[in-house]
């Protein structure tokens, strides 16, 4: 197994490296087939392993591979810790992985940096395997700042564009702040545990759940919910939580295959993957999962608003993800891990499919991405329109499927579980779902349905996608149906997630659930007497009456509730806030140290004072090297007589 | 003790490698220059022969042979492979710098091997008068090395300084040697051993012992014995300094290794001492004196000198841990000095020298996988983690501090930082400056690819040091 694990980490690396280094070397096709290569073989290798769990009787493994260094009895390792959770991980991520590989053939096509962007996509492949794969902390943070760091340099690809370079600034920033908890969390475990190794780490962490430290004077607060929250603060992060969601929306100025596979279906999820593999700890811990809870259910809903007033249609879809993003949140904080993963899961389908198919488009239109212009694209990409519409379907939570059986999990774990912010949560998530089939069927009627674009020229060159783009949105539109209806009685109630998942018994929802659950038809007949599905349907319909039937009712309630559109279309301010009091803060505090500390205390007085000191000290010291050979000899004379005293004579 | 030929088995290497130099020899007279690939591939082929069986032959065990003059040990193996197999680069990087001075001549390979079959000896000795056979038969090939460049008066001079002061420090090592003898009546080092039991503060001793350190910070180059150190690395044609700065760092190490802990244990009080004053004295002035190089063979020497201060923190530990460490430093280093000088021979064009650190300016867009392998060996150099640098100074701080040396450790992180700023300013030049000329960059294919190799070897080890350090 431990060859097969490799194989499936280092493939895709060895893809990026050949396609990086030796890009003019291998040409555009050899960059794409290098890679589709490594990643192909990584799917399949993943697929194969998860079989073995799911059909077979593979056993969760933790192995050890290679022990870097160890520190003051701290060991810094590279190992796996394959389980069913790791094992669904790998496989969505290689498959989504592969998808959005093939499709970029067709989407880069005539792009410029054509091997770099294959490099990097199979390098956040690498990375995103090793942060799932990984046993311990130190190879998490590992991956963790890898897919950071890929994801930085691809919203950037575009490098000569000012808006991608300051979007990519925003989230390496904004990910420094989650970072920053994330790495004090860990830094809080290893000073507990002495370990960074998870089974030794969930193995100490019982004993600690008593724990009370003092962070600052005159505190006492639980070790756990500090170390659960400073974790939680990097997942923030990473997955796009609110206050930390700004970096997401923009990050669109990537292009789209990267929004499809970074931003929606794998690397912000991992904030979600982390939290569900500390279950354990989690679980020692409600006033942590109270503050995931509330977190998740805010960004779910109020992120949500935003959608409906996006116009550029990666937007829509972006502020979709962070929606589901906090439904998944959401579902950790009520102890329904499974089902936020479970949602994860459906969610990177079809979101990938919704971005692809929303690239495909925006290859029709010649990169016009402002879904004003568009409008009766079904006529001419029908194969796009059709994708689209199971995905969208799949996204409100239509009965049968995928993002049905994961939503209403969601909401009715919410509903079932009872901690501090449960009512607030349901309620939101709840009136989430009206939200978001709204700003979904808003987005499709308006690009797909209606009059044709406004633009004749653009008119006239609209056509399908080429098969490489094309392939793909089918291959996902298929799981995105159906998926949901196939593994939702293993992933919430069987036993897949028993040895990978912790929950308390007290907190087990799930559980709790189960009891009422007679196979997927009977969720969905009970789902379909639920206030979710007719709020999903009411959305749809108003979007449809809106968009379809009456389109000055859209520009009436914009008039009149001109403040509302105003705060949402502004993002509730975050952006302003934070530019000013955070980046202008820092700025200003940057240049108070810059003048007095950097430049006067720093630069003047320490360093190049000290420069100087060394300076001179050097320039001195080379006159010792005369040239003369009597010099020489007389140095190590010297030498020799000063060895001499000290040792011989003084002693 | 009678002799019989299963004696020879041990000095299999030594034999090899040998016959391979007397083959060269006679080669060389009868090729043309353009046929002297041929000797230069027996030559690659007798050190990869030679390493490969010292490899074979190592199996943990020591042996003692000829009358207990020679040995062969676990220590012996180690450095012996990592001589012989990091010679291959040496070589393959020489070449090319020589073939562009066009002074690619037979002799260059004949007094090099000659010169690593004596550092082997060197490394194999159990006694003094093997040792300073190899000692002779090493530094004698150097002197002519340096001396190579017949025309250049720049390089007879440092020839003629190098053997003046290495005849001086021959002087003070057997004077010392014979102290030794007068005060203990042995020649072998476990004889030795055995007879200064308790005498540890015997006056003749002690006085010994000194000539013998001064000898070995001689053939080291640690303060306040490095005169001829930047004064050689200048002087002498890049290849030969190539040569000069790398392996005999290695044979050194098995020189100080035999004559202070095989021989000379008992002592260990008082020649940590010593170590600890040359250490100190090397770091500190090889450190700040590179700073103030504009010439980057000098600034390589300055900084030999601070590295060998580096290595003598791990002999004199005096632990197993840090003569391992010693080793894993001096191995690391012997690579990393190759790659750089390496880098600069493959800048060299032909008849001019590349030395001058401006010359490096804007290497990136001359030659990014250059440029690249530059930043890979500036980096270990100055000890920048992932590199091996990085963990050849953790491991030697790490055992100074476990046998309670703290004050020592952190004297050496504090000069380590300071040198750090002259190897990043390299890395600066490469990336961060504009080219000064536009002379395009030509290196033979081989090069290239060793040079590759080279670089990315120092990432290798450093994420994954255990491969290395599991050896010794």
């Amino acid at each position: 197994m431990e060859t097969i694990y490799l194989t499936i980490v280092l493939a895709p690396l060895i893809g990026a490296i050949i396609a990086g280094l030796w890009r003019n070397q291998v040409g555009k096709a050899g960059a794409h087939w290098v890679t589709i290569i490594g990643v192909g073989i990584s799917c399949v290798l993943s697929i194969y392993v998860l079989l073995g769990f799911t059909h077979g009787d593979a056993e969760s493994q933790n192995l050890s591979l290679y022990t870097w260094m160890v520190s003051d009895g701290l060991r810094f390792e590279i190992g796996f810790l394959v389980d069913q959770l790791t094992a669904m991980m790998m496989a969505v991520v290689t498959f989504v992985s592969l998808m959005v590989h093939i499709y970029t053939v067709g989407y880069m096509a005539h792009e410029e940096g054509y091997q770099r962007f294959f490099s990097y996509i199979a390098l956040f492949t690498f990375s995103m395997l090793m942060l799932v794969m990984s046993n311990n902390f130190m190879q998490l943070f590992f991956g963790w700042e890898a897919v950071g760091l890929v994801s930085y340099l691809l919203i950037g690809f575009y490098f000569k564009k000012e808006t991608a370079i300051f979007a990519n600034l925003k989230a390496f920033l904004v990910n420094r702040v989650g970072d920053f908890g994330f790495i004090l969390g860990i830094a809080a475990i290893a000073m507990y545990t002495n370990s960074l190794d998870y089974a030794e780490v969930f193995e100490k962490s019982a004993g600690l759940a008593n724990e009370q430290i003092t962070v600052f004077p005159g505190t006492s607060w639980s070790l756990m919910t500090v170390i659960c929250v400073l974790l939680f603060i990097g997942a923030m992060g990473k997955s796009a939580q609110m206050p930390l969601h700004v970096w997401l929306p923009d990050s669109m100025e990537g292009p789209t295959p990267i929004s499809a596979l970074i931003h929606a279906a794998t690397m912000v999820t991992a904030g979600i993957f982390m939290v569900a593999r500390m279950s354990p700890l989690y679980e020692l811990s409600e006033t942590a999962l109270s503050f995931v809870l509330i977190i998740g259910a805010t960004t779910a809903f109020f992120t949500g608003l935003i959608g409906i007033v996006q116009n550029d249609i990666k937007r829509v879809v972006a502020y979709s993800t962070l929606s589901q993003l906090g439904y998944m949140i959401a579902a950790l904080g009520a102890s329904a891990y499974a089902a936020g993963v479970f949602h994860l899961m459906t969610h990177a389908f079809f979101k990938a499919l919704l971005f692809l198919a929303a690239g495909s488009v925006i290859i029709g239109m010649h990169h016009d991405q402002d879904i004003r212009n568009m409008g009766g694209i079904r006529k001419y990409m029908p194969i796009t329109w059709i994708t689209s519409l199971l995905g969208s379907l799949a996204l409100i939570g239509t009965p049968f499927f995928s993002g049905f059986f994961s939503k209403d999990a969601i909401i009715e774990s919410v509903h079932l579980a009872d901690r501090f912010g449960t009512n607030y949560a349901y309620y939101l998530l709840v009136a989430g779902v009206f939200v978001t089939a709204l700003y979904s069927f808003r987005m499709f009627f308006l690009v797909f349905h209606g009059n044709g674009p406004r633009d004749e020229h653009a008119k006239a060159h609209l056509h399908e996608s080429p098969w490489v783009v094309t392939v793909p949105l089918v291959l996902l539109a298929i799981p995105s149906v159906v998926i949901g209806w196939f593994t939702i009685e293993p992933m919430l109630f069987g036993e897949f997630f028993k040895d990978a998942i912790y929950v308390d018994s007290a907190n087990d929802v799930l559980a709790h659930m189960g009891e009422g659950y007679h196979g997927a038809l009977g969720f969905v007949v009970h789902g379909v007497m639920q206030a979710p599905f007719w709020l999903a349907l009411g959305g749809f319909l108003t979007a449809w009456y809106i968009y379809m039937m009456k389109p000055s009712i859209a520009l009436d309630i914009k008039v009149r509730f001109d403040w509302l559109y105003t705060i949402l279309d502004r993002k509730y301010g975050f952006d302003e806030l934070f530019q000013f009091v955070f980046a202008g803060g820092s700025r200003m505090l940057g240049k108070i140290f810059w003048k007095g500390g950097d430049q006067f205390l720093i630069d003047g007085v320490a360093v190049n004072g000290s420069a100087h000191g060394v300076g001179w000290l050097a320039s001195v010291a080379r006159y010792l090297q005369t040239g003369f050979l009597n010099h020489y000899a007389i140095a190590m004379i010297l030498g020799l007589i000063g060895l001499v005293g000290w040792f011989v004579i003084l002693q | 003790m009678a002799f019989d030929t299963t004696q020879l088995i041990p000095l299999l290497p030594e034999i090899i490698l040998l016959v391979g130099v007397s083959l060269v020899l006679v080669i060389d007279l009868m090729v043309t220059d353009k046929e002297r690939t041929w000797p230069f591939m027996l030559t690659l082929f007798t050190l990869l022969a030679a390493g490969c069986t010292t490899v074979m032959l190592a199996d943990g065990t020591t042996q003692v042979v000829f009358d207990g003059t020679y040995i062969r040990d676990p220590m012996s193996d180690i450095l012996k492979a990592s001589l012989l197999f990091l010679a291959v680069p040496v070589f393959i990087y020489a070449r090319e710098g020589l073939m562009k001075s066009g002074q690619w001549r037979g002799e260059f390979m004949t007094l090099t091997l000659f010169a690593i079959l004596g550092m082997m000896v060197m490394i194999s000795s159990n006694g003094f008068i093997s040792l300073y056979l190899g000692l002779e038969l090493l530094s004698l090939c150097l002197y002519a090395l340096v001396a190579f460049n017949r025309d250049s008066s720049k390089s007879a001079e440092a020839a003629m300084k190098y053997f003046i002061l290495g005849a001086l420090a021959s002087g003070l090592l057997l004077y010392g040697i014979s102290m030794l003898y007068g005060a203990t009546g042995k020649l072998d080092f476990p004889s030795i051993a055995q007879a200064v039991v308790g005498k540890e503060s015997d006056i003749v001793l002690v006085f010994g012992l000194v000539f013998v350190v001064i000898g070995l910070a001689f053939k080291f180059g640690a303060v306040p014995f490095h005169m001829w150190v930047p004064d050689v690395y200048d002087g002498a044609t890049t290849p030969v300094t190539l040569l000069v700065g790398s392996l005999p760092k290695i044979a050194a190490l098995g020189l100080a290794m035999r004559i202070l802990v095989d021989g000379l244990g008992e002592l260990q009080e008082s020649w940590q001492m010593m170590l600890i004053i040359l250490a100190l004295l090397s770091m500190a002035l090889g450190n700040l004196v590179a700073i103030a190089q504009e010439n980057i063979k000098r600034m390589l020497a300055y900084s030999t000198i601070s590295h060998v201060g580096f290595i003598f923190l791990g002999i004199l530990a005096g632990s197993d841990e840090g003569y391992r460490a010693a080793i894993f430093y001096v191995i690391a280093y012997a690579a990393m000095a190759a790659g750089a000088f390496g880098v600069l021979i493959a800048l060299d064009r032909k008849g001019l020298e590349v030395d001058q650190l401006h010359q490096l300016k804007g290497l990136n867009e001359k030659h990014p996988w250059l440029a690249g392998t530059m930043l890979l060996l500036m980096f270990s150099m100055a000890g920048v983690p992932p590199t091996v640098g990085f963990f050849a100074k953790l491991f030697v701080l790490e055992a100074i501090v476990s046998v309670g040396l703290t004050w020592l450790a952190l004297v050496a992180v504090f000069f380590s930082i300071i040198g750090a700023f002259y190897y990043i300013r390299v890395v600066k030049h490469v990336y961060f400056d504009k080219p000064t000329d536009d002379v395009e960059v030509e290196v033979g294919g081989a090069a290239q690819v060793m040079l590759a190799i080279n670089g990315l070897a120092m990432l290798a080890l450093g994420l994954f040091p255990a491969i290395l350090m599991n050896l010794i």
